[in-house]
């Protein structure tokens, strides 16, 4: 207590590390372009054609998002922006790098996906920056709190009503322009719902409750509505066969009212449902069956019919060892079909930059949604708080699904890597999230304005006894 | 609501925890199992995705490699395929590899230990992970001179330098072409199924690994018998040889071929015109167990590694009196493999001294440098040097006034055996032709050579050793002797 001296203490801004951002970014920029140049001489020898325009155009995204949280968001969290740039970057160099094998980029298979990701990505960025722009206050959605439960089951039911591409029905098509997979909005949506109902209902929730076998069931009128949605959400993901949603969703939600409420019975009692709902699904579904019987033994009936794309995904996984075999040096091409730019996509960077590399995306995430739950202590408003650690766990839970899918922890089912993974509406969805929750940050990290001036009170004084 | 956020914090950092428990687990602790899974196309396709080297004869290759389309990148090709294909066998990216593409394949496709340092500089300076070379002992002259002389017909010719034991011409008909089969698509299916279909066995190395009773060529083996065990003093001595001979112990007569000069004839004399009476006689004189000493050290019984295997050649133990004696003129279940019968051809013009065999001189690194080379062995003392003599004079007697006057060669001291073998139940199949030989020069002899050719197009009285493959034997000594 040495240090101490007498001095008025007056509101400081806190530092609000955007030349933090910048440096980051600047690296964010950096890496893909190496990656990409990396896989341009593994593959022919010299550096790829198309290298400056890529560069110029992931710094150029990078930096005009840069600017604009500068000016729209000046304290948001540092290291989101840069994180969802290296890894939106090294997916489109993945891409790109799968493009380069005949194999899987046949007409059939709808060819290069490299330039489509990178105008989605030039599309994200501008839905990120319109975020900012237009959104100044997170808590504007409060007001939308039932429109957007509505429009999560609209955008849940829509794809039904659509014709199914590779046997199942997640996309909205039109004709000429594409496909939507609305699902990756739908999460976004659903977050901000439930986020603005348990805002209103946690006390309710929490307090008004009778005791049934150990557990505090809440009331139904306070329940009603977002069991409802919630429910109507799973039969829809599960007419769809959409497993990966249903977890996700599930989670979710689970841990939204766990937060809202803080009873760990919500825990025990969505574990409980969640295995027991697990177990019916295995039981009936044929083709959980199949992915279950997968996930078992990748390597069954390959003297039948050849090696299961699980076993490919494996043997990619293997083959890459701890240092990997190099960009553009490894035969993920091998999984075949359109999974390997997508679902798969993570057999490519654990084939080619290895455990280490794996690794590294793997901490780049769980970096990210750290920052988001962070994000949701340093809140002010409940609001802010649900809505910032909906959208992480989401993010964490697909990650784990996927990952875990991929790397054979748990079933496999079909669901992208946000930001790695070739699919415009997952690219899009994702730097919406991050826009949101950025936004968040920057309200949560933002100085107290500073109080006026009392006339009649002199400023605090710390006297040194 | 903090409190628990943190709690939710820490199920999420658990959540990706796993993920990367799960990643050292399939990266780390499984990644070799799941590497060299043999399901795992990448074990092929590293396999082909560099030129293997080559084969040398001569200084020259007479292998290389080609680019294909597919995921296999390289695939080999062969120069003269059909003539050379005994030597190489083939590498094949859907049937594996045979002979020295598969004896060396380690050399041929980079992975050798020995070439580890090697490998280890190119990774280091991103050159791609590049094969060895094979320098073989083969004579491409001589080699031309066996495949050409044997043609159309069906036969092998094995040739090997007597004083060192280097394998100098091996060939066999008819042959195939190792390129054909050399990739993985459907003409190399179709290739391989109608090649392994031909009745006529094109991918057989008869000079290697097939057996054939050797017939009189066989009588040097017991002629070094009779005067290695003193038997006889000389081989102008008369032998006390009845005519006609009846094997022992049955009512069976032996005959020879034609009304030739047998009876008490000097061994000299007795293989100048081939006399089954006489050799029949004497190995039914010296045993079954001192033929069968004799037999083993000219290397029957026993597979012989060149690097590349050649079958044992047989001689049966525990014969019998009569048995023992038409074993000894190369009937009964003798057979040996033309590597085998060239063999005995050249101890007896080494004096006696047997080399072991080998067609590899060296292997060597991409960068030239030699990682091994083959040092002549002697593989065993056959005969006494006397007896080497002897029997050297015998040989010469039998192509300048004998059977074997078609492998004369003017200026040129030859020494060889005709052969004629009988088979098939009742003998009733075409007999195998046979020819062994050498040819010395002052400084030694350079070339001995064994023929032998399966079929007659012609009627069955024309085959003869003399005939059908001394002519052969001839033209291969030349090339050897540069003539």
């Amino acid at each position: 207590m040495s240090s101490i001296s007498t001095t008025t203490i007056t509101p400081v801004g806190a530092p609000n590390r955007r030349n933090t951002e910048l440096a980051l970014l600047v690296f964010a920029v950096l890496v893909p372009v190496l990656a990409y140049a990396n896989v341009g001489l593994a593959k022919d020898g010299s550096v790829p054609g198309g290298m400056a325009g890529y560069g110029l155009g992931l710094g150029l995204l990078a930096g005009t998002a840069h600017l604009m949280v500068r000016k729209f968001a000046p304290y948001a969290d540092p290291l989101m922006l840069p994180i969802a740039t290296v890894l939106n970057g090294l997916g489109l160099v993945f891409i790109y790098r799968l493009d380069l094998e005949p194999a899987i980029t046949t007409r059939a298979l709808g060819g290069p996906k490299a330039p489509g990701q990178l105008m989605w990505s030039a599309l994200a960025v501008a839905l990120f920056i319109g975020i900012l722009v237009v959104l100044k206050d997170h808590r504007i959605l409060q007001r939308y709190t039932y429109i957007s439960g509505v429009v999560a089951l609209v955008l849940l039911i829509a794809p039904a009503f659509f014709p199914a591409i590779n046997g199942s029905k997640l996309w909205i098509v039109i004709p000429g322009v594409g496909s939507i997979e609305p699902g990756e909005f739908a999460k976004i949506v659903l977050a901000v719902f439930f986020a603005g109902y348990l805002m209103v209902k946690r006390d309710a929730l929490a307090l008004a409750s009778r005791r049934f076998v150990g557990l505090y069931l809440p009331r139904g009128r306070d329940l009603g509505p977002i069991l409802g949605i919630w429910a109507l959400s799973m039969v829809i993901l599960l007419l769809e066969d959409d497993l990966g949603s249903m977890i996700l969703y599930f989670g979710l939600f689970v841990v939204m009212l766990y937060v809202a409420t803080e009873r760990t019975s919500w825990v025990v009692f969505g574990l409980l449902l969640a295995s027991g709902g697990a177990t019916a699904v295995g039981l009936t579904s044929a083709h959980v069956k199949v992915r279950i019987q997968n996930w078992l033994d990748p390597f069954a009936g390959i003297a039948q019919h050849g090696a299961s794309e699980a076993a490919q995904v494996a043997w990619s996984f293997g083959s890459g060892g701890v240092l990997g075999e190099g960009l553009g040096q490894g035969y993920s091409r091998l999984i075949g079909g359109i999974g390997v730019k997508s679902d798969y996509i993570l057999a490519t960077v654990g084939e080619e930059l290895g455990l280490a590399g794996l690794m590294a995306v793997l901490l780049l995430y769980i970096l990210l949604i750290e920052r988001g739950i962070r994000t949701a202590l340093a809140a002010r408003d409940p609001f802010g708080k649900l809505l910032a650690v909906g959208l992480a766990s989401a993010m964490a839970l697909q990650v784990f699904v996927v990952a875990g899918g991929v790397t054979g922890l748990i079933p496999l089912t079909g669901m992208t890597m946000p930001f790695l993974a070739q699919g415009g509406s997952s690219v899009v969805a994702n730097w919406a999230l991050v826009a949101l929750l950025i936004r968040i940050s920057d309200t949560a990290r933002r100085p107290n304005p500073i109080p006026t001036p009392s006339t009649d009170a002199e400023p605090t004084q710390v006297v040194r006894l | 609501m903090n409190k628990p956020l943190r709690r939710v914090a820490i199920f999420c950092g658990l959540l990706i925890f796993s993920l990367l428990l799960r990643d050292n687990w399939i990266q780390f602790v499984e990644a070799d199992s799941l590497k060299n899974n043999p399901n795992n196309r990448r074990i092929a396709i590293n396999e082909y995705a560099q030129p293997r080297g080559d084969i040398i004869v001569d200084g020259k290759a007479i292998t290389g490699s080609t680019t294909t389309g597919g995921d296999f990148k390289y695939k080999r090709t062969y120069t003269d395929g059909p003539m050379w294909a005994p030597v190489t066998g083939y590498a094949s990216q859907a049937y594996g590899t045979n002979m020295l593409e598969g004896v060396e394949d380690s050399i041929l496709n980079g992975t050798d230990d020995r070439l580890f340092f090697n490998n280890t500089l190119d990774m280091l300076t991103g050159k791609n992970k590049q094969g060895g070379d094979v320098v073989t002992t083969l004579n491409a002259k001589a080699q031309a001179a066996a495949f050409n002389g044997l043609g159309n017909k069906k036969g092998a010719v094995a040739a090997i330098d007597p004083q060192t034991g280097a394998i100098l011409a091996l060939a066999s008909t008819p042959s195939y072409d190792p390129s054909t089969i050399a990739g993985n698509g459907k003409n190399d299916q179709a290739n391989w199924q109608s090649l392994n279909a031909d009745s006529n066995q094109p991918m057989l190395n008869r000079a290697l690994r097939e057996t054939y009773p050797p017939g009189s060529t066989f009588k040097v083996v017991t002629a070094a018998a009779a005067l290695d065990n003193g038997l006889y003093s000389s081989i102008d001595q008369p032998t006390d040889s009845p005519l006609p001979y009846t094997l022992p112990g049955t009512t069976t007569q032996l005959n020879n071929e034609g009304n030739i000069p047998c009876k008490n004839a000097t061994l000299r004399v007795a293989l100048q015109y081939s006399c089954n009476t006489v050799y029949g006689h004497i190995g039914a004189q010296l045993g079954a167990a001192k033929m069968l000493e004799e037999a083993k050290k000219f290397g029957f019984d026993q597979p012989i590694y060149t690097p590349v295997r050649a079958v044992p050649s047989n001689f049966d133990q525990n014969l019998n009196a009569p048995q023992t004696a038409l074993s000894s003129i190369g009937q009964y279940d003798t057979a040996a493999t033309p590597l085998q019968m060239a063999m005995i051809a050249a101890a007896v013009a080494n004096d006696g001294k047997l080399m072991k065999p080998y067609m590899v001189d060296q292997l060597r690194a991409p960068n030239l440098n030699v990682i091994e080379q083959t040092t002549p062995q002697v593989m065993d003392q056959a005969m006494s040097p006397q007896t080497a003599q002897d029997l050297q004079q015998m040989m010469e007697t039998v192509v300048n006034s004998g059977t074997g006057t078609n492998a004369q060669i003017p200026g040129v001291e030859v020494g060889g055996k005709t052969g004629t073998a009988q088979h098939g139940v009742a003998n009733s199949a075409l007999p195998y032709a046979w020819f062994i030989s050498y040819a010395k020069t002052s400084s030694g002899s350079p070339v001995a050579v064994a023929v032998v050719v399966e079929d007659g197009n012609a009627n069955r009285d024309d085959i003869s050793g003399g005939g059908l493959a001394a002519p052969i034997a001839k033209s291969v000594m030349e090339a050897v002797l540069n003539k």
